[in-house]
């Protein structure tokens, strides 16, 4: 048997990955215009807080190891559907989910803070960009966290099916990208924006 | 309940009235006609549901036609008010208020829904067919797409019914189009309508790029690709990397028009030259969107109508890739007026012009392609003489423009006006007018009629020279764009009058052409042209006509570049031999009408803020993607027999 690749011929046809890959690209630059659009009205706190008033680290670490695990979980599950295994890829599905749902309820419990304490998207063009960005990767996040639970479903209805393996597939894909576009929001939001 | 919406938002003025009720009478008598001759089950499962690209082509194309010809009347009524109304006491029939949506509408429909619909219908016909494919790599996708462009459209013409459309232009700029200064529905229209289109467009861009990657015939190697092909490469990779922008940028529109957040109003902080921008590093490339394909049409036509290979394929092919490139580093000379200062703008500057040079590129080699050839002046080929000298005029004062210097003089003036009309028109319209006379027979077996064709082709021309010329001028003489007044002292009316005769003339033109498609179905049986009318050099002169639903039958490899040609003329060609097996097609589905019918609906909600029809109609559209991905038994086998007896059949009639 030849070494275990990550994303597998096996689950994606040519035609299907070069699509995903593609429409990857594109939510690139969708994010790219978001972070263009942060990082000039970053000083326009408009009298507002400034970023190293708001942001909490810890939380954002938090958010940060959270996502990366359940990057890890997601590889863990993809690795159990090469095996075949439907039980260890619902325990690793379930367990990407759980933390995908706790990092969401870390980021929704940011913004009621900040909201809760005046610091709405209407305060200043600065926290317009910022709720948007990091609001759109939450968007993601959540469109993510729906289509694994379909797609649990889908697994206890009918087992692992061809259709399956290769969802799985670009799920993986998605998730993944997630998580790099999270790293950016993590350096140019949190760790600049407190640094500065 | 019913949000900002009430009895308000219908028509006051009797010019909008009567458009929507002749518009809603065309409907209602289409709707008749078709419940009257029975054919809601054929239109349903022949022609909406269908996953086939030279269908989902064709219902392009009727879109386009439909909204060609209101943003015509929107023209038509801008010469007329400038012409006879705009040095008068404001009293003619068009306030200023509604010429201001007038002339928003002409740009946003003639940009998004026709020059994008035409494309789109035309990438749908010929794309596949070049790629010696027998579909797209995503039907159901392509399906989607095209109902989500009839959603925006929807959106659009219903904003001439209930409510208001944008009076801020076809780009909407703010502070102008922000709720502070523009608080009614008509921006939000715009924004819903452009936002659902685009997100359709951006999805057609993934589509195609995926089809040439992975579907290309076996042997079809990069460089053996038609130019076509090629032009579509590089207008698709524009889609990908551009309308992501537009997606984003119409979304922090809708933002700070919705939820009050600050990306671009004039105060707390927002930005609004962010957002101009933003737009223009969508709207720039998106000129390269439209024109590209155009050349793509134009490097078909050109060796098919002078006999000869097209001259220099491999720096046609680098030209593309260079211009595709070059696009995106140029959007600043929109708003040289921005002040960005000396050295900005002279790069932006130097980039537009270099643009100039791989452009030139390709007109010296159609026209090396022409030389020596035996040129057959068909209307195609008319189109493109006429779009050599238009493109090249429109060309010319575009670098001309490029000038910060010179551009801060005619900035915003009808020189500009005249400008992007003279490179649109000549070529854009012109290339998806000579391909639509090139193709038409391999669709319905039957040409258009020369005669009208040459007819019209004069009449555009001339009206084209006629209506634009004279905007040049105007120009200089300090006219703005977007007047609806002038003082009559100025001694411009004179000019608009001309102006307005121009378009008089295309108007013709129009008239001719609608003529010649009536006339030539009329005598479709005198007209009758054989698969190959044309002697053509690429795959889609190969299929029978009518073409078979899967295309080819066989998928024998390609050998060479216009390999079709290659099977007809070169004496020791040995021609591959392909195997009959059984074909897979997508089976017809109703999920592209459904998500296109959520997605006005959701538009129309939020546009009017009826905010639990917006959230019912976003559940329902999530249950319905849900449902999609679901779905078993997408696909329909064509046995040996039946693709063996249909060949027969097709090709016995030919």
């Amino acid at each position: 048997m030849s070494k275990p690749r990550l994303l597998d011929q096996k689950f994606l046809d040519y035609k299907t990955s070069t699509g995903f890959w593609l429409y990857l690209m594109t939510d690139c630059v969708l994010f790219g215009t978001l972070f263009a659009s942060y990082i000039v009205l970053h000083p326009a706190t408009a009298g507002g807080p400034t970023s190293s008033e708001i942001f909490s680290l810890p939380m954002a670490l938090t958010e940060t190891i959270i996502l990366l695990t359940s990057s890890f979980t997601c590889g863990l599950a993809l690795l159990a559907l090469r095996q075949n295994s439907l039980r260890q890829l619902i325990i690793w599905l379930g367990a990407t989910y759980i933390l995908g749902v706790s990092f969401l309820t870390i980021e929704l419990s940011e913004f009621a803070a900040l909201v809760g304490d005046g610091h709405s998207w209407q305060q200043s063009a600065f926290l317009s960009g910022f709720f948007t960005l990091v609001g759109t990767h939450g968007l993601h996040i959540f469109v993510g966290l729906l289509w694994l639970l379909v797609m649990v479903a889908v697994l206890f209805k009918k087992g692992i099916t061809p259709k399956l393996k290769r969802q799985l597939g670009l799920f993986g894909l998605f998730w993944h990208f997630l998580d790099l576009v999270w790293v950016f929001i993590f350096t140019v939001v949190y760790l600049m924006g407190a640094a500065s | 309940m019913w949000g900002r919406l009430s009895l308000d938002a219908l028509p006051h003025d009797m010019i909008t009235i009567g458009g929507v009720v002749g518009g809603g009478l065309a409907l209602l008598a289409g709707i008749a006609a078709i419940t009257y001759f029975k054919k809601w089950r054929w239109l349903w499962t022949n022609w909406l549901t269908s996953l086939d690209p030279k269908k989902i082509g064709v219902m392009y194309l009727v879109v386009a036609t439909a909204m060609l010809l209101r943003g015509l009347a929107d023209a038509a009524m801008m010469r007329a008010q400038q012409a006879v109304f705009a040095t008068g006491d404001g009293s003619g029939p068009i306030s200023a208020d509604m010429f201001q949506q007038v002339f928003s509408a002409h740009g946003t429909i003639m940009i998004f829904f026709v020059a994008m619909g035409a494309i789109f219908g035309i990438l749908n016909l010929i794309l596949p067919l070049q790629l010696g494919a027998r579909d797209v790599a995503f039907p159901l996708l392509n399906s989607i797409s095209f109902w989500l462009l009839v959603a925006g459209m929807v959106l659009m013409n219903v904003s001439l019914a209930v409510g208001e459309f944008s009076t801020a232009g076809w780009l909407a700029y703010p502070p102008l189009s922000e709720l502070q200064y523009s608080p009614g529905t008509g921006v939000d229209y715009w924004i819903w309508s452009l936002q659902i289109a685009g997100i359709g467009s951006l999805l057609s861009g993934i589509n195609f790029l995926a089809t040439i990657f992975t579907m290309r015939r076996a042997g079809m190697t990069l460089m053996k690709m038609p130019v076509f092909a090629w032009s579509v490469v590089g207008s698709m990779l524009l889609v990908a990397f551009a309308f992501p922008i537009l997606t984003a940028t119409l979304s922090m529109l809708s933002l700070d028009r919705t939820i009050g957040t600050h990306f671009f109003t004039s105060d707390m902080g927002g930005n609004p030259m962010m957002y101009v921008n933003l737009i223009w590093a969508w709207g720039h490339p998106e000129v390269y969107i439209l024109v590209l394909p155009a050349f793509g049409i134009f490097s078909e036509i050109v060796p098919v109508f002078s006999k000869k290979r097209l001259f220099g394929y491999t720096s046609m092919v680098w030209a593309l890739m260079a211009i595709t490139v070059l696009s995106f580093t140029v959007w600043l000379h929109h708003f040289f007026t921005m002040g960005s200062g000396a050295n900005v703008n002279a790069f932006f500057g130097i980039m537009t012009m270099v643009i100039a040079i791989p452009t030139g590129v390709k007109i010296f080699n159609w026209l090396f392609t022409m030389y020596r050839g035996r040129v057959k002046l068909a209307t195609p080929m008319l189109w493109f003489m006429g779009f050599v000298v238009t493109f090249t005029i429109g060309g010319l004062t575009g670098v001309l423009m490029a000038v910060p210097g010179i551009d801060y003089q005619v900035h915003n003036s009808l020189f500009l006006v005249a400008h992007f009309h003279n490179v649109i028109i000549g070529g854009v319209v012109f290339g998806f007018f000579a391909g639509l006379a090139y193709w038409w027979p391999k669709f319905t077996g039957f040409y258009l009629h020369e005669g009208l064709g040459k007819a019209a082709f004069w009449c555009w021309l001339i009206g084209f020279l006629v209506a634009f010329l004279p905007l040049y001028v105007l120009g200089f003489m300090g006219a703005v764009r977007r007047l609806d007044s002038y003082d009559a002292s100025l001694g411009w009316q004179g000019l608009f009058i001309v102006a307005a005769v121009g378009m008089m003339i295309i108007l013709l033109g129009v008239l001719f052409q609608i003529t010649q498609v009536g006339y030539s179905i009329w005598k479709r049986k005198e007209l009758r042209a054989s698969s190959d009318p044309w002697d053509g050099r690429t795959f889609e002169w190969s299929t029978s006509t009518p073409i078979a639903e899967y295309n080819f039958a066989s998928l024998a490899p390609v050998m060479y570049r216009d390999d079709f040609w290659e099977q007809k003329h070169r004496s020791r060609y040995t021609k591959p031999v392909g195997l009959i097996e059984p074909i897979r097609v997508p089976k017809n589905t109703g999920i592209g009408v459904g998500i296109g019918l959520i997605s006005a609906v959701v538009g129309f909600a939020i546009i009017w803020h009826i905010w639990w029809l917006a959230l019912a109609a976003v559940i329902g559209g999530i249950v319905l993607v849900i449902t999609a991905t679901l779905r078993e038994d997408t696909e329909r086998i064509i046995g040996v027999d039946e693709i063996v007896a249909t060949e027969k059949r097709l090709r016995g009639t030919k």
